[in-house]
């Protein structure tokens, strides 16, 4: 059924008791087309371009928990496209413009926020560094724009901008255009919106291996038996390597946990995205009230879901020097997710040697943004069996070619 | 958070430690002989295992000395730390 305001009232007469459920449960069929292998954002988006835009509905996505239960429930729900280099600009402004129709185009509410996204300079090369991007940003015909301190201060005055502190605000770059959305409404507009066109979303469904014949795969064996499928993709962030090592494949990554944090909840006191790579902390504040914040991995390789509290005194101190009124404020829930790091911080969306084996990893920390985006352009990829334009780039052959794509100065913090 | 047992200064905490990835990664001998693709295995394709990860650290605010472990990616218990240099103790994996 449509969601409609119409729909809200006549349900709101009968106590929201009649609303079926957004997605069905079935049961694997013996075979599909195409077979997603992971259920989170990215997943379901791939399986619902694969059938709005390319006819694709014989289509599974497999996911070992439920859905949305991975690095999309587990991100700090960031959404800009402000990317220094021409491949990963064109790549995360589609994204970010599928997002600007996501709520309308899957008949759902994402709350998508475009409340701007604020990175802060502290120092003099981080000036220069920020001015270099804000001009190749819009170059790229992309909006973004550069702040001095008291635009800083006017835009968000609740920050610390006072020359005395130990690394002090010189200045900023704004995407106005940038925000937040809800990101648990992204894996279920889209599950939703996937399973009406026919895709079948089985969950606690775990991949326990990949059957191939030749350098062809035929299927996916799971704990719910074994699925034939002509095409597999698989969009399993964190687990990327294992899921990889099951086709016989090596991948350029390691899996990192990357913790986030939120405070208990408080009236409306920040209403932009603040990220900033020098001290280490980005936050926004949610919907519900409650600070949403973020900062870098843990050095070490893990799958654990769980990381250092070192690596979180490091992010609140950077936030307390930038946000003083915060210190008082206390913390309500702290988590980790295992995320796909790649090199040179730009995703891998392409063929791979293995016939009918499309990988779509290494988003690392940053993967939340790019949803609609990667999910457009990865169908595209596993549909013609050719990358699109825009992931044309995002090879797996850049690692030996050397062709990288070094978006390390992108993300709000470093790897 | 992991207490870590440096092999010269004991059980200390991971705060003292850097990590540095993936161990037993030998510089080609030939460089120049390898192609692209043997080349790029070397410099970035890492194994990743979700289990025993052997793997490096160094005690940085202590005696600056590396050493590698046997950790779990999915526990992180530490079942061996031994010499850089020596090959990988004989563990179930």
């Amino acid at each position: 059924m449509k969601y409609s305001l119409l729909g809200l009232i006549k349900g709101a007469g009968n106590h929201h008791k009649d609303w079926p459920a957004a997605w069905r449960q079935p049961e694997p069929k013996p075979a599909y087309d195409v077979v997603i292998i992971g259920g989170g954002g990215h997943g379901l988006a791939t399986a619902y371009f694969l059938a709005k835009e390319h006819g694709v509905t014989n289509v599974a996505v497999v996911e070992k928990g439920w859905i949305g239960g991975g690095n999309t429930g587990r991100n700090t729900t960031i959404v800009r496209s402000n990317y220094l280099w021409d491949e990963s600009a064109h790549l995360y402004e589609k994204s970010l413009k599928l997002w600007e129709g996501l709520s309308q185009e899957l008949n759902f509410n994402t709350m998508f926020s475009q409340r701007g996204v604020m990175n802060l300079a502290h120092n003099l090369h981080d000036l220069r560094e920020l001015n270099r991007r804000v001009s190749a940003i819009r170059l790229n015909g992309i909006d973004s724009e550069f702040l001095t301190t008291e635009q800083v201060k006017a835009f968000c005055p609740i920050i610390n901008t006072a020359p005395t502190i130990r690394y002090p605000v010189l200045g900023a770059s704004l995407q106005r255009r940038g925000g937040t959305a809800r990101h648990d409404a992204v894996a279920w507009g889209f599950a939703r919106a996937a399973d009406r066109l026919g895709v079948d979303i089985l969950q606690n469904c775990e991949v326990t291996g990949i059957r191939r014949e030749g350098i062809r795969v035929t299927g996916v064996e799971t704990t719910r038996g074994f699925i034939g499928a002509r095409k597999i993709g698989s969009v399993a962030a964190g687990h990327s390597s294992v899921i990889a090592a099951m086709a016989g494949l090596r991948l350029p990554i390691e899996s990192h946990p990357l913790q986030a944090l939120v405070s208990e909840p408080v009236k409306p006191v920040l209403d932009t995205v603040v990220m900033s790579g020098a001290v280490h902390v980005y936050v926004s504040q949610s919907d519900k009230g409650e600070l949403v914040i973020g900062a870098g991995i843990d050095a070490y390789n893990s799958y654990a879901q769980r990381g250092t509290l070192q690596v979180i005194e490091e992010q609140m101190a950077a936030l307390i020097e930038l946000f003083p009124m915060f210190s008082r404020m206390r913390l309500m829930r702290q988590w980790a997710g295992i995320v796909d790091v790649c090199p040179d911080a730009s995703p891998i969306m392409a063929r791979t040697p293995v016939e009918g084996f499309y990988i779509n990893c290494g988003w690392g920390t940053g993967g939340f943004k790019a949803t609609p985006g990667s999910g457009w352009v990865f169908a595209h990829t596993i549909a013609q069996d050719r990358p699109h334009e825009l992931n044309a780039a995002f090879t797996l052959e850049r690692f030996s070619s050397g062709a990288l794509i070094d978006e390390h100065g992108a993300a709000a913090v470093a790897h | 958070m992991h207490l870590i047992a440096c092999p010269w200064c004991g059980p200390r905490d991971e705060a003292e430690f850097s990590y540095g990835g993936e161990a037993h990664i030998l510089r080609p001998e030939q460089p120049d002989a390898l192609d692209d693709a043997a080349f790029a295995n070397y410099l970035f394709m890492r194994g990743n295992p979700k289990g025993v990860h052997a793997e490096r650290w160094v005690h940085t605010v202590g005696c600056r000395r590396w050493f590698n472990a046997l950790r779990s990616t999915v526990t992180h218990e530490i079942t061996a730390i031994y010499p850089m240099g020596t090959p990988r103790p004989d563990r179930a994996p």
